[in-house]
């Protein structure tokens, strides 16, 4: 306890802090009865936290510091105390994260110091549970301080308690500098301190630190630390130095300090690919050892190590296309296919290690698995080369009596089928396809069933379809394939499954057939064998039903126009069943749930048949026939919940808006409330998204006849956009939306003219210029597209109009807007493909107004001429058309 | 720190069906949002990716197969990626005979006289011929009829309409004309356009409507002498745009001065002794015209709908019986019909409510000429406007 630098002073002050409703004594009592088994007593201390928080928090927060840091208290306080303090710093939801951020900022600085001595000093406590939740709180207080340059002797105090602390403490410093890392970017500490935290945290790791617990913390430290050394890693000495130290702990006694070092050389393998290569054959003697002989949760994260190594060469391979020149800035270094020779052996051998029974349980993750599925991206990354090391493997097991040889080697040519080409593929599925069918009804156990339909599927995924030459279904085998897979349906339902999907992809490969399909004789069997499956009793396992209704979605979108008929058959079918789920009443939450989800299989399968017959006039006419019931279907699914929209319900009914037309408007009146309630939903922002699509689709369909409901719809738009709850992915396609609605509605735009404009104009400012990673950027073009649709859409909507004028003190911000993304050059094609269209609608709509200020743009000139050269056909199409529209406003 | 879920996903497709049915989704709206922009920039496109190769002067009675379209598509390049090309290309038949049809401008016929139709309206005497379009592209042109089929193909004058040596021309420009087809000196008149070179002509200036006259019309439309067989005049409103369908601001008038073909003849070319109308059946056996929204003129009994096997969408012929149409408030009120059978399977929409009034009235009581000069000159309607800026004449 020396060196615990905390001035007894301060802590005398949050006593005397306190509020009237929780004395100091009194704390302790109710973080007891907040962990009480009776519910009463639980609720009342949770009021009493509440309130306290809520009258005095830096009195409320310096208590908890108090609790957590007092060695005479119990621990479970200590502990609840230091959770509370940590969730009053932190939140999941980034808006409720930025407030408490805020909060923390905002608090006194004379409490907030105290209760960083508190937990600081609690790093020494004899109580492991204290220390760390301790930790987790500085990393918390340090993840909000650091970036606004607070608290700068924070590292450095860490560092020193490091040298002088008892085994125990030390722990929990490296543990704090773990978490630290884990909390704050690497860009907000200076490489001296990253240095010394580094130093510090590799020597605790080395295998002379003689204390376990200190050397698995430092080496859990250097798994998120690691972010932090790309200069350390560029450093030839200390990067031999640390990749030596976490192989040497590979080694260690200790099965978790052996695991945590594994999960370093996992992070190693994608953080610093490129600084492999000294190391790749030590590397791979220390998985094969692990993998062959470890325990499970090392040999895991084994396999991991050659699957992330799979993940980078694939990402990089895909990037350059395998030609390096001098430009790419990571290159391949083939580790995975100069390892091959060993690496196959030995994850073959993982395939022998199969679990009884885990195809039934979905959270199944073991050796076999994991190799498996190491083998698949092996086939990924490599492609060819794999293929003769496995086939024997495949030969010598397939037809063994013991099923664990069956199913490793049906597994292992199942997971060679992505990457190798057809050419080299095809010649064995020839010869093994009718043994997998035969497999599929006649091998006694169920785990190779699985795996031989699962196998079967990803036959027709890769190698079935009108990209592949030489085709491996035939008018020979067709009627065989199917009925074998919709007898395997009638399996056990992990079994079924996989049957399923393989007759999903099965249909997929005939996707564009032309007008006659294969598949055509056997359709209406398949849907009969598919909506029996629906039915079963047990349906609900192993995803089954999901998988049935998924299949007939497949088969529906890929038929063709002889069995049209009968897709319209299917119609009144699925909306039987999905009136059949409007019946129940009074239902558990459980039930409800089960209801909602099966409404949703059912809704999007109606969706997906809306839009198959919807797609031609013919089906389209006779399918409205079910448009009143179908619509009323809908209306009543939404109605099951009270507060929130469903959204493959909502998905369903943009597609019959599509399918609908003009007619559309006479649902509006009953489904307005719910338009609205979607685009309320902040918290599922994916229903919210949903929604504004539909609003594009109803906009389109009803054109005019929208105008009624637009004050709403424009009112709730616009306050979407404001809101910093909203996902910011929802934003642009509000923009595209304001368009559809300027589109539909022409001059009566007015209105809104001036909102709409201004939070155009807002956001064309933010989204100019784009500062960030790749991600940002193509958000920030996604943004750009959909402001620059809307414009588009206001520019048409316009178009002939009396009220054209108001639109021309605009005019100068866009042009300027589409000057400064152009100067930017960080556009994609499909802004480009916008942006020039926008600007033939401005000089189109506005006319000879227009003329002059387009001459005088910057870059106008130089862009058009860009987009008339480009390759791209729709921006060139695009730029004809402003080309056009320019040289008419300007000649008048 | 807890360490990191290695599992990753074991025997399964990498995307759900509930991601591929919204991307889909997304796809249909990204889709239809860039048929409705196209529309507005320019529905010429839309007419223009149909161009099919089909060989020249197609019978007009065949079923229309649009199949190869797509492909000619792609070797010419120009507008592959047109949006309306697949969606387009599966009409068949009496759905592409609607498709184009909707692609046209359709009069009304006038029932009554407007007002202000000295200020607001042009006039001119309508040429007898086949209503078509003209379209211009890639170096040739084609003449498609209301229907879709090809009537012509030639190579013409028009921007992009021949095959020229001088490539100076852009590949993309290309013209639609709105024309009638004048048998006897094998003319195609221009009676409108929608593009030209290229761009929409919408909003395009007067000085581009070659026939249209601005002086009065009994001298020049009317009596007046034209290089052509007069088919009644078309009225067109000052401040229409072109846009597709039927519209109230285009109007037809005939009399037997200025056409040959007032009243509705049958297919031998005559005259029934009752007029004859041409209604849509719809759900619950109502009949309706094709206005948008469509006008109802009765009910057909249930028991002739299925004993002709007759469903909704079936274009139906019905013959005025003796009870004629009767108005209230100049409204439709009743109607006396007879049912005869199926139309002709060329019909590609039901008769219009102005088409079935005005052919009612040229029967018992017709507009006539000087009606409309009546109101020409009528003191109020030119006291109203006694200095309009707009007027040109």
């Amino acid at each position: 306890m020396s060196n615990c630098y905390v001035d007894p002073k301060y802590l005398s002050v949050p006593y005397q802090l306190l509020s009237m409703n929780i004395r100091a004594m009194e704390v302790t009592q109710v973080l007891l009865n907040a962990q009480s088994i009776d519910g009463a007593v639980r609720k009342n201390a949770e009021e009493s936290l509440k309130q306290f928080q809520e009258q005095n928090l830096p009195a409320f927060l310096l208590s908890l510091s108090g609790e957590l840091a007092n060695e005479e208290k119990p621990v479970e306080t200590r502990k609840l105390a230091g959770l509370i303090l940590k969730n009053a710093l932190d939140a999941k939801e980034q808006h409720r994260k930025y407030e408490l951020v805020q909060r923390w900022l905002s608090l006194d600085a004379n409490a907030k110091s105290q209760i960083k001595a508190c937990v600081l000093k609690t790093l020494s406590s004899a109580v492991a549970d204290a220390r760390s939740t301790a930790s987790q709180v500085i990393a918390k207080v340090a993840g909000i301080e650091l970036p606004q340059k607070q608290w700068p002797e924070l590292i450095g105090s860490l560092l020193s308690n490091i040298h002088q602390l008892r085994a125990h403490a030390k722990q929990a410093t490296l543990e704090t500098l773990g978490y630290l890392c884990e909390e704050v970017s690497p860009d907000i500490i200076d490489q001296d301190q990253v240095n010394k935290i580094l130093t510090a945290v590799v020597q605790g790791m080395s295998a002379s630190e003689g204390n376990t617990d200190v050397r698995l913390a430092a080496t859990r430290a250097l798994y998120n630390a690691l972010g932090f050394a790309q200069a350390n890693f560029s450093n030839d000495m200390e990067r031999d130095y640390i990749m030596r130290v976490v192989c040497e702990a590979t080694l260690s006694p200790e099965v978790r300090i052996r695991q945590a070092a594994f999960e370093c050389l996992v992070s190693i393998s994608s953080t610093y690919y490129e600084k492999l290569a000294p190391y790749i054959q030590d590397i791979f003697s220390i998985t094969a050892k692990a993998v062959r002989e470890d325990e499970e949760p090392v040999s895991l994260q084994a396999i991991e190590f050659w699957s992330s190594i799979c993940d980078e060469e694939i990402d990089i391979l895909e990037d350059y296309g395998g030609e390096f020149t001098g430009d790419s800035d990571i290159p391949c270094f083939y580790f995975i296919k100069q390892a091959l020779p060993a690496l196959v052996p030995m994850l073959l051998e993982t395939l022998l290690k199969q679990e009884e029974d885990q195809d039934q349980d979905e959270g199944a993750w073991n050796i076999a698995m994991a190799g498996g599925t190491c083998l698949g991206l092996v086939a990924r990354t490599v492609g060819d080369d794999i293929v003769p090391l496995v086939v024997p493997f495949i030969e010598e097991n397939i037809t063994k009596p013991d099923w664990r040889q069956r199913e490793a080697a049906t597994y292992a040519f199942g997971s060679i089928l992505e990457g190798p080409s057809p050419e080299k593929l095809i010649p064995l599925v020839n010869v093994a396809l009718n043994f997998m069918l035969s497999a599929l009804t006649k091998d006694p156990n169920s785990h190779v069933k699985d795996t031989t339909a699962w196998t079967v599927g990803r036959i027709f995924e890769f190698l079935h379809g009108s990209a592949v030459d030489s085709p491996i279904i035939t008018q020979a085998n067709c009627q065989q394939i199917v009925t074998v897979l919709l007898q395997s349906m009638k399996d056990t339902p992990n079994v079924a499954e996989k049957a399923c999907g393989a007759l999903y992809f099965l249909a997929q490969g005939y996707e564009d057939v032309g007008p006659s399909s294969p598949l055509t004789p056997f359709f209406q069997e398949i849907v009969q064998s598919l909506l029996t499956v629906t039915h079963r009793e047990d349906a609900g396992e192993s995803r089954l039903r999901t998988a049935a209704y998924e299949t007939l979605n497949e088969v529906v979108r890929c038929s063709t126009d002889e069995t049209a008929p009968l897709v319209l058959q299917l119609v009144p079918v699925i909306m039987m069943e999905l009136h059949n789920t409007l019946e129940g009443q009074k239902l558990s939450s459980d039930e409800r749930e089960k209801q909602s989800e099966l409404q949703g299989l059912l809704c999007g399968c109606l969706q997906v048949i809306i839009q198959k017959l919807g797609s031609s006039e013919p089906t389209k006419y006779v399918f409205m026939q079910y448009a009143d019931q179908i619509m009323g279907l809908f209306l009543r699914v939404f109605a099951c919940r009270s507060s929130t929209v469903h959204e493959e319900a909502m998905l369903a009914i943009g597609a019959l808006a599509y399918a609908t037309g003009p007619d559309f408007a006479k649902y509006m009146p009953d489904f307005y409330r719910y338009l609205e309630m979607g685009l309320q939903n902040f918290e599922e922002y994916q229903v919210c998204a949903v929604t504004v699509g539909v609003v594009g689709d109803i906009s389109r369909a009803l054109e005019e006849k929208i105008v009624p409901y637009c004050d709403g719809i424009m009112t709730q738009l616009l306050k979407n956009l404001s809101s910093n709850q909203l996902h910011r992915s929802v934003k642009p396609p509000i923009f595209s939306c304001f368009g559809d609605i300027a589109l539909a509605v022409g001059e009566y735009f007015e209105k809104y003219l001036m909102w709409a404009m201004s939070a155009l104009q807002r956001a064309a400012e933010l989204s100019t210029h784009t500062a960030g990673d790749d991600e940002l950027t193509e958000y920030t073009n996604s943004l750009r597209n959909g402001i620059l649709e809307a414009y588009s859409g206001i520019f048409q909507g316009f178009k002939n109009s009396p009220k054209t004028q108001l639109l021309i003190p605009y005019a100068p911000h866009i042009l300027q807007f589409l000057d400064g993304i152009y100067m930017e050059k960080d556009m994609d094609d499909v802004v480009m493909k916008t942006a020039i269209g926008v600007l033939g609608d401005l000089a189109d709509t506005l006319g000879s107004h227009a003329g002059s200020l387009i001459q005088q743009s910057r870059s106008s000139k130089d862009f058009l001429n860009e987009c008339l050269s480009s390759e791209d056909h729709m921006i060139k199409e695009s730029a004809e058309w402003a080309k056009l529209a320019i040289s008419r406003a300007i000649s008048v | 720190m807890a360490p990191h879920d290695l599992r990753r996903p074991f025997k399964r497709a990498a995307i759900s069906d509930q991601q591929k049915r919204r991307e889909l989704s997304l796809l249909r709206q990204e889709q239809n949002r860039r048929d409705a922009q196209q529309q507005a920039r320019c529905l010429a496109s839309s007419i223009l990716s149909l161009q099919s190769p089909l060989p020249e002067s197609e019978p007009e009675q065949s079923d229309i197969e649009l199949e190869t379209a797509p492909e000619i598509e792609k070797e010419s390049g120009t507008l592959s990626k047109d949006l309306d090309v697949p969606r387009a290309s599966k009409l068949r038949g009496p759905e592409v005979r609607k498709w184009f049809a909707r692609q046209l401008m359709l009069p009304e016929w006038m029932i009554d006289v407007p007002d202000r139709l000295s200020q607001d309206w042009y006039v001119y005497a309508r040429p007898a011929g086949k209503r078509c379009f003209v379209v211009s592209s890639n170096g040739t042109t084609v003449s498609r009829q209301r229907n879709g089929s090809i009537l012509h193909h030639f190579p013409s004058a028009l921007p992009a309409g021949a095959k020229t040596r001088d490539s100076s021309g852009s590949g993309q420009s290309y013209c639609i004309l709105d024309c009638i087809f004048h048998e006897l000196d094998q003319t195609y008149y221009v009676i409108d356009m929608v593009c030209w070179n290229g761009y929409s002509l919408y909003d395009c200036t007067s000085e581009f409507r070659f026939f249209w006259l601005n002086s009065k019309i009994e001298e020049s439309a009317y009596t007046g002498v034209v290089p052509y067989v007069k088919d009644g005049l078309l009225f067109y409103n000052k401040h229409a745009h072109y846009q597709t369908g039927n519209t109230p601001l285009v109007l037809v008038w005939k009399d037997e001065n200025c056409s040959q073909y007032v009243i509705d003849t049958d297919s031998k070319g005559e005259i029934p002794s009752q007029q004859q109308v041409v209604l849509e059946l719809q759900d619950n056996g109502k009949l309706v015209t094709s206005d948008d929204p469509p006008v109802l003129f009765g009910y057909l009994d249930g028991d002739i709908i299925q004993k002709s096997g007759l469903h909704s969408g079936n274009l139906l012929r019905f013959a005025v019986s003796d009870g004629g149409l009767s108005f209230v408030d100049g409204k439709l009120d009743k109607a006396d019909l007879n049912y005869l059978g199926k139309a002709n399977r060329g019909r590609a929409f039901a008769d219009s409510y102005s088409k079935v009034v005005f052919q009612f009235t040229v029967r018992h009581s017709p507009l006539k000429i000087d009606d409309l000069l009546a109101s020409i000159n009528s003191p109020d309607d030119q006291e109203k406007k006694p200095c309009d800026v707009e007027m040109v004449g």
